[in-house]
């Protein structure tokens, strides 16, 4: 984006091994490498006093002090870490071009991506990492605002034990007030369903198609009718399967708090366990093997075992049979 | 540029209490209306006066002038015509952004809500200016207070009422690309309307059949209907994006500010 100011003023780029003194605080931080970047500014992984941190450093000074406004906020949020703590808020002259570039330096999260985090782990922690997100939007809406751009790349899956946290805030917005910042796909005015204003329901719309994103990596085409399209995608997800009531009335919007979607979500996912161990129970023919930590299960495997090592035995023998058949 | 700061946080003081002042000036009075001219083109100008100048002749009048540079699908690089979308851009005080058409809705909107931020902090540095100094500018604060003046300006742009003139380049070139102009007009309209401010919009194309304008849709709050005025966009070999931005200029004044606010009243009313 091209900016009367903005436009005269470098781009900047930090190479490793890079160090940065702050003008006003005149802390020093050494570059590690860089973590990411977007559309303001870059992220980089810095060190001071031997201690690992993110810096963000943007040309953009105006868009640095409204997210430092944002983190500060974050931070008065009590006794729940939502966003990364904010550490050092600085600005940086260039020694070489002598403009000055405004950063901001916070807590680094180490952690995976959601997507990598489930595949690896497991479908049941999308469950639990749903219900975390929705507890900490219903802390953040109590204190008057919305996350906004909620998407993948703003989470990341710490641990241990595994958390879901939030690293970007940058389009926090005071409810009642317009989004300050979204992307296209999670984004409700988008797919024609609800407005651009900052409501606690925007943020469970996103969350949904965070949900969404998942299962469909390269996302999808809104269609003629956008509605009827995520309906059916829903649908046709056998994973979103059993939240598909609760998800239906996040996309439509009838959630007006998180506290209501989440107690709907836990509702499923307790439910879940109990059908679950009553498939399991079906499935097991000994009536007194009800679960696998019950006692009288210790002796009937027991039994079970000769006959199991038995056949073992013989495949293998057969296995190297075969090998001794075909190789000799 | 330094000074003492005991002294400077009490000029902080008065400044912000003045950044109030014209907060509730603008929120009871209506008097602050941003005015933007969005110009959405695909190439260069070639007939009439040139457009940068009269760009800068639009910012002086007040109304900041923003450009949107439209490429082709299968263009890989930035072509020559569309080097002008920055210079415009930056003479009439605005921003500017080249895209392709699939990324035109949410670049409409960025630039839209980049330039009011820009145009806000522009009043408010010349207020720093005057209480603080000519040396003074919001880069210049400590990172506190810049942040407190940031969230003045955020507030402005929440509130404030805006005139958006929208621009459209109709030459034979565009032709394919305006149903997803009309689909990004739709959007900004969604997303300027989420804010507490007032909007007003109005599209025109250019060239006209006998002017150099031709109007496609009168100021209106909302620009959910112009599905049905778009389709009658004709195309022409010319671009006199010069003349056009200068017919533009005139649209602004010619509705009495009062009266539109009024109207603006009845419909909001009617909405609720």
């Amino acid at each position: 984006m091209k900016m009367n100011q903005a436009s005269r003023k470098p781009e900047l780029t930090l190479s490793q091994g890079g160090v940065i003194k702050g003008k006003w605080h005149k802390n020093r931080y050494t570059i590690k490498g860089e973590l990411g970047h977007g559309a303001i500014g870059k992220v980089y992984l810095c060190e001071s006093n031997g201690k690992q941190a993110a810096l963000k450093i943007s040309e953009k000074s105006s868009s640095i002090t409204t997210e430092v406004n944002v983190l500060k906020t974050f931070q008065k949020v009590q006794g729940h870490r939502l966003g990364p703590s904010l550490l050092d808020v600085d600005d940086w002259v260039h020694p070489k071009n002598g403009h000055s570039y405004s950063f901001y330096v916070m807590e680094y999260l180490k952690g995976k991506p959601l997507s990598f985090f489930i595949k690896s782990h497991g479908e049941e922690w999308l469950g639990i990492f749903m219900l975390q997100l929705l507890d900490d939007l219903a802390k953040l809406h109590e204190s008057g605002w919305v996350f906004g751009d909620l998407k993948p790349d703003n989470l990341i899956v710490t641990y241990a034990p595994p958390r879901l946290r939030w690293i970007d805030v940058g389009g926090t917005t005071q409810i009642g007030r317009s989004i300050k910042e979204y992307t296209e796909f999670y984004d409700r005015g988008y797919w024609g369903m609800g407005s651009r204003k900052a409501e606690p329901s925007y943020d469970l719309f996103a969350l949904v198609m965070v949900m969404f994103h998942l299962y469909y990596p390269n996302r999808f085409e809104k269609g003629r009718s956008p509605e009827k399209t995520l309906m059916n995608k829903l649908h046709m997800t056998p994973q979103l399967k059993k939240f598909e009531p609760c998800l239906i009335k996040a996309l439509q919007g009838k959630y007006s708090s998180s506290k209501q979607m989440k107690r709907d979500i836990s509702a499923v996912l307790m439910n879940q366990q109990k059908t679950d161990t009553i498939k399991k129970k079906q499935q097991t023919p000994p009536v007194k093997r009800a679960t696998h930590q019950g006692k009288s299960t210790v002796r009937k495997p027991k039994k079970e075992h000769p006959f199991m090592e038995g056949v073992g035995i013989f495949a293998v023998v057969l296995l190297f049979y075969t090998f001794y058949l075909i190789f000799s | 540029m330094v000074l003492d700061d005991v002294f400077e946080h009490e000029l902080l003081d008065i400044f912000l209490r003045r950044m109030a002042n014209i907060e509730e000036e603008l929120y009871l009075m209506k008097k602050g209306t941003l005015k933007q001219i969005l110009l959405i083109t695909d190439g260069c100008s070639n007939k009439g006066e040139d457009p940068s100048a009269v760009a800068a002749l639009a910012f002086q009048q007040g109304i900041s002038v923003n450009v949107i540079g439209v490429l082709e699908d299968e263009q890989s690089e930035q072509p020559e015509g569309l080097q002008e979308v920055e210079e415009i851009a930056m003479s009439g005080g605005g921003v500017s952004q080249i895209v392709y058409k699939q990324a035109l809705a949410q670049t409409v909107q960025t630039v839209t809500k980049q330039a009011m931020t820009q145009t806000l902090q522009g009043v408010v540095n010349q207020e720093l200016k005057q209480i603080l100094g000519p040396k003074q500018s919001l880069e210049e604060l400590p990172p506190d207070q810049r942040g407190e003046v940031m969230e003045v300006v955020e507030d402005l742009g929440e509130t404030c009422d805006l005139e958006v003139l929208v621009l459209i380049d109709a030459s034979a070139s565009m032709h394919n690309k305006l149903p997803t102009v009309q689909e990004a007009l739709i959007d900004l309209s969604v997303s300027l309307n989420a804010r507490i401010g007032r909007n007003r919009f109005a599209i025109y194309s250019f060239p006209g059949k006998r002017k150099d304008i031709n109007k496609v849709l009168d100021w209106s709050p909302k620009l959910d209907s112009i599905s049905s005025v778009f389709p009658k966009l004709t195309s022409g070999g010319i671009t006199p994006t010069g003349p056009a931005i200068k017919a533009a200029m005139y649209q602004f004044g010619k509705k009495s500010l009062l009266r539109s606010f009024r109207n603006e009243d009845e419909s909001s009313i009617e909405e609720a």
